[in-house]
């Protein structure tokens, strides 16, 4: 753990201004470490996802990102509503998102498939009325 | 002026006795590139992408774009000139292009070939470029704005390959015009062949060679050099010869939207001014965009009427060129007419992308020094002022990790544990 670089952000919820902030952030910070741009890309896509889900559904959260020498660990914790069918929700194009959020173009339903597609480990813990918990890794060498 | 013409490389000069050290370049460039030191800007080459943003900003004049003294067509015997389609927007109460290429026949110059006649055939050649090749991967950037490029190889590395593998207008002129000289008997030594920029990123580009293997032009002028000399020429012209040979569609890649809109697709998008441009780089970086065919972007607002070489304002340009195409037939230049295969509009050389932001070459021992900048950044008052010569809190802490600055020089770190 001693050689992990570790940040932490707080992501506000409702917030569509300062969305994707935390993902930009932690984008310029691989970047400047010299990761290949293949695996800062999937890194950028699989967290800014999570960080709009946060957003969207769960009034904010906090992102606790560890970089290790060869990969990346993301946790995205919020205090939401949580997720009822999580096998549902990890499906393509299943959406709960509102309408007027639909209507700001975000909500197709891609977020935890992209998500998923993008990080080489996910973990998802969700607790109706106490919260969700996602954990993506992503290797920066491989493919 | 001092310094103008010494550094071969260099992007923007200083004019050290107008530069007041006010930060103002500083804080504005899109890749951090700037510091100032001892009171005056100084310019970090290796990051520059002579977008002309400072030369724009500069509230003092002091930052200079660097291009070519309009003398240097005097060391050729055959001077051919390259407008870009920005110079026509330049003039007032101008109804026929042919005034301007006339005008330029009156300054020098044996031959003209516009700039715009190549955006032509690259309309069309990037057409059946994205018809032939439906898998690649989207959407695809343009490639014309030469600081646009150069952004994407110095911050967007992973966006490299979404890069539209085309040649520049002014490259396929350029060649164009040097072919049909040799063709008409000149001996190629004494052919000069010369671009009229509206923007220093297009010196830059045309300097390196970026896309070509080696630099197709002798010279780069800029648009307000040549304005002044064709003001005083043009209302005393004898005759006007037709020379013009452009349409609709190569005319109006001179501001932002015109390359998009030549392209026949529906879903494109065009966005100009360098922070927007910045925005959708990371939009696209973020897969936020993956439902859009071709992005053209353009660094200076309203395109290349935008750019910081030329006189007039952008969008008043703008109208004008959007009152002279009107008399214009849609196309004047087609592929057909000059028999060239597809791979004469495509890049000769890859650009390469450029590591300038990496702490180190070794992960491990880049991020030693990553933790290092963060336990700096951390005691350092985030109020991003500029008063330490660095644009941010966070480049001022990289720059003293790397022994660039001195932690002394954060001028309002005591300030700030006081109000704490």
């Amino acid at each position: 753990m001693n050689d992990a670089l570790h940040l932490e952000f707080t992501v506000e919820g409702n917030n569509f201004l300062s969305a994707g902030s935390a993902s930009d952030e932690v984008k310029n910070t691989l970047k400047k470490l010299g990761i290949k741009a293949q695996a800062v890309r999937r890194v950028a896509i699989a967290m800014y996802e999570g960080e709009i889900n946060m957003v969207i559904h769960a009034g904010g959260g906090n992102a606790y990102v560890d970089m290790f020498a060869d990969h990346i660990k993301i946790v995205l914790a919020d205090t939401g509503k949580g997720i009822e069918d999580i096998q549902l929700a990890m499906q393509a194009g299943y959406s709960t998102a509102p309408e007027d959020i639909l209507a700001l173009g975000f909500g197709a339903g891609m977020g935890l498939p992209n998500m998923i597609k993008y990080s080489d480990r996910f973990d998802i813990q969700s607790t109706i009325g106490e919260g969700t918990t996602i954990t993506m890794e992503i290797d920066f060498d491989q493919r | 002026m001092k310094d103008m013409y010494d550094k071969s490389i260099s992007t923007v000069m200083l004019d050290s006795d107008k530069c007041r050290g006010c930060v103002t370049c500083m804080k504005r460039c899109p890749t951090e590139a700037i510091r100032v030191r001892n009171g005056k800007a100084t310019v970090l080459y290796e990051r520059c992408i002579a977008c002309g943003e400072c030369v724009r900003l500069c509230p003092h004049h002091a930052k200079l774009a660097r291009y070519d003294s309009f003398d240097i067509v005097n060391d050729f015997k055959y001077k051919i000139a390259l407008p870009a389609p920005s110079l026509y927007g330049q003039f007032n109460n101008l109804d026929d292009i042919n005034i301007v290429l006339n005008g330029l026949k009156e300054i020098g110059f044996d031959e003209i070939f516009e700039v715009a006649r190549g955006a032509e055939l690259l309309s069309q050649a990037t057409r059946k470029f994205i018809a032939t090749n439906k898998d690649l991967p989207k959407p695809i950037i343009s490639s014309a704005c030469p600081a646009v490029v150069e952004l994407i190889l110095v911050r967007f590395h992973s966006l490299e390959d979404r890069l539209l593998n085309m040649l520049a207008p002014v490259d396929i002129v350029a060649q164009m015009a040097r072919e049909e000289a040799i063709n008409k008997g000149i001996s190629p030594q004494d052919i000069g062949v010369f671009f009229i920029s509206p923007c220093p990123a297009k010196v830059f580009a045309l300097k390196t060679g970026l896309g070509v293997d080696k630099p197709v032009v002798d010279g780069v002028l800029s648009v307000s050099e040549v304005y002044m000399r064709l003001l005083p020429i043009m209302p005393k012209l004898k005759e006007i010869k037709p020379l013009s040979k452009v349409g609709k569609t190569g005319l109006q890649w001179a501001s932002s939207g015109g390359e998009a809109a030549g392209l026949y697709i529906d879903k494109y998008l065009a966005a100009d001014g360098i922070e927007n441009v910045i925005n959708m780089l990371t939009s696209i970086e973020d897969g936020k965009l993956n439902y859009i065919d071709f992005v053209e972007l353009n660094a200076c607002n309203g395109g290349c009427v935008g750019g910081v070489l030329n006189i007039e304002n952008p969008y008043v340009a703008k109208a004008r060129i959007r009152n002279l195409r009107n008399k214009l037939q849609f196309n004047c230049n087609t592929l057909e007419q000059y028999d060239k295969p597809n791979s004469y509009y495509e890049w000769q050389t890859k650009p390469q992308v450029k590591e300038v932001y990496r702490l180190d070459e070794d992960r491990a021992v880049a991020m030693k020094k990553m933790s290092r900048i963060e336990d700096i950044y951390k005691t350092l008052p985030n109020l991003d002022c500029g008063l330490c010569g660095a644009p941010s809190c966070r480049a001022f802490a990289e720059d003293v990790e790397s022994g660039m600055a001195d932690i002394s020089m954060c001028v309002r770190m005591d300030n700030y544990y006081k109000t704490k």
